[in-house]
């Protein structure tokens, strides 16, 4: 039953990516050229393929496994012919490309809200584009460092790691043009600010823990240990999380016609930021010295840890009940600035995308009069030839 | 009648649907290609496998390729029919290409049953569950293709939206494509 759901949740995925690349390619504005694009709509393209090409094999698998347990086939049963690790391969040639089918929207994400409150125009256009293009695709090649004690062949380990150590290289590159594009900003902390500058500082952990583990040597050690737990949620917090944080409150205007609390949205941003920092530091040194993930109580086995590192536990945990508490902040927020906040003008962060020329909330169709007209790249903050303004939106004729 | 915008804009040059059938399609390729690559790695593990491969019927395979290549080539002139605007005549086509995949159906129904009659069932061995996976997933898609041609012929035959009869041709022409992977590699390959 699962799998069926999992497999028509899939279907209706790729049938919503389809749509995404259609409307990319065809039903640009007028004038908006290829490198015209905002950055967001780039990435949310590059997933879109990355996620089509890399889920077939797993909806293959889940069929599979669906004759598996209700046919009473054996294609993942070494009893009667099958092969188990085979599973492993179909989800993994899936399950990492989705890493990045996750990550690069959020990537997308924080250029646009980095170059609205720098003021700047974003670093490397192109350097993040064709970066984004070649993480995906090395990201088809990689899949099998989550098999590095499944049995594989140490020779075939070690073309992973070295394809997975090279997949940082792309990502490291964007963390540099978006570092670059803070470089010599005029930085305004609005909150979905935050949220984009947190998302550079804590994926950067992510991604560097990610080479330890990348490295097939390192890997045996730390498998199945509180360090992969902790370099897990340094990715995918970031990705998942603060992404959607920060598009949320970025759009929030957009989407609903009134502005933010910014104080409660600040608020939020530390009492969720810290404590989650305070939960998943701990558990790098904890899987370092040995904690397995599996067992969340060590008091059981006395003789496998140190009294010390269950007050590590105990700090991840409290850690835990005040992020969750914290959300509250959130929802309250959501919820009286959708009734009651201040109502929105139709481009309150200045900025120069087109979503911002059509009225907050858009109307069906966004723009009833006709589509803009698209003039230039969409990120000219402080142009040195436009003296009116520190910005120039997309749609405004020179 | 207004459509939306996505639907009538065409800044790729090549209309939406037609984008999207493509993209689909690549979809597809790696879903065949995520059994078949199963498979392939299997048998070259199995030699053993050639054995159970000798009872598939290649001339009851061949006659389905047949079938299927001739649907292709009536939706063809469905869609020749469609681009001179005779809707009428595409839609007698878009039957006749939905009657192919019947007798391929039907065909494939008859293959199975003397097959599982004779012991040779999904769960018989890792050989017997792939042919039957592989070749069912494509027979899914023969079904979806039928389905999907009834309702495209339905409103071609009132000369409306006559644009779909080359969309739904050139997913058939997938399936059909498809096909030709899977007959080897079940049915020649000994």
């Amino acid at each position: 039953m699962w799998i069926t759901a999992v497999a028509l949740e899939f279907v209706a995925f790729l049938l919503g990516g389809i749509n995404f690349i259609t409307t990319a390619m065809n039903s640009r504005a007028p004038g908006m050229k290829m490198w015209d694009i905002p950055m967001v709509v780039w990435m949310i393209v590059i997933a879109s393929i990355l996620f089509m090409l890399s889920v077939g094999p797993l909806l293959a698998g889940g069929i599979m496994m669906l004759f598996d347990q209700n046919l009473g086939t054996a294609f993942f049963d070494p009893d009667r012919g099958g092969d188990p690790i085979l599973w492993q391969h179909l989800f993994w040639f899936f399950g990492h490309p989705e890493v990045y089918v996750v990550l690069l929207p959020a990537v997308g994400i924080v250029a646009e809200i980095i170059t609205v409150f720098a003021r700047k125009k974003l670093f490397g256009y192109k350097t993040v584009l064709y970066t984004a293009i070649g993480t995906g695709v090395l990201s088809f090649t990689v899949w099998a460092h989550h098999q590095f004690i499944a049995g594989i062949d140490p020779r075939m380990a070690n073309v992973f790691t070295v394809t997975t150590l090279l997949i940082s290289v792309p990502i490291a590159e964007m963390m540099f043009v978006y570092i670059a594009t803070l470089y010599g900003g005029s930085i305004t902390l609005t909150t979905p600010m935050l949220w984009a500058l947190s998302f550079i500082f804590e994926f950067l952990i992510g991604g560097i823990t990610g080479i330890f583990l990348g490295a097939s040597g390192n890997d045996i050690y730390m498998h199945d240990t509180y360090f992969v737990l902790a370099h897990f949620h340094y990715t995918f917090y970031p990705i998942a999380i603060i992404g959607t944080y920060a598009g949320f409150t970025y759009w929030f205007p957009k989407m609903f016609g009134r502005m933010m609390n910014d104080k409660l949205g600040k608020l939020h941003f530390w009492l969720t930021i810290i404590p989650f920092n305070t939960i998943f530091l701990p558990l790098f040194v904890l899987g370092a010295a040995g904690h397995h993930r599996r067992i969340f109580d060590y008091r059981n086995f006395p003789e496998l840890s140190y009294p010390w590192m269950w007050d590590l536990q105990a700090l991840a945990t409290y850690s835990l009940i005040v992020m969750l508490l914290a959300q509250v902040i959130f929802f309250y927020n959501v919820i009286t600035s959708w009734m009651s906040g201040p109502v929105a003008p139709k481009n309150p962060w200045n900025a120069n995308t087109l979503e911002w020329t059509a009225t907050s909330p858009p109307p069906h169709g966004n723009w009833p009069e006709g589509l803009p007209t698209v003039y230039r790249g969409p990120y000219e903050y402080s142009h040195p030839d436009r003296k009116s303004s520190d910005y120039w939106p997309q749609n405004e004729p020179a | 009648m207004s459509r939306p915008i996505a639907t009538t804009r065409s800044a790729a040059g090549m209309p939406t649907p037609r984008l999207a059938v493509w993209w689909l399609i690549a979809s597809e390729i790696v879903i065949f290609g995520g059994v078949l690559g199963s498979y392939i790695m299997h048998r070259l593990a199995h030699g053993i496998w050639a054995d159970y491969a000798a009872n598939t019927n290649p001339w009851i395979g061949a006659f389905n390729t047949f079938v299927l290549l001739t649907s292709s080539l009536s939706a063809v002139l469905a869609h020749q029919a469609a681009e001179r605007g005779d809707g009428k005549r595409a839609a007698n086509l878009l039957y006749l290409t939905t009657l192919g995949g019947a007798v391929f159906l039907c065909v494939k129904a008859y293959e199975w049953t003397t097959e599982i009659s004779h012991g040779m069932t999904i769960t018989a061995n890792t050989f017997w569950s792939f042919y039957y996976t592989a070749a069912g997933i494509h027979a899914a898609h023969v079904i979806a293709g039928m389905i999907i041609m009834v309702i495209v012929a339905q409103t071609a035959k009132k000369n409306l939206e006559l644009h779909r009869v080359e969309i739904i041709g050139i997913y058939w022409h997938f399936v059909d494509l498809v096909w030709i992977f899977l007959f080897p590699l079940l049915y020649i390959a000994k």
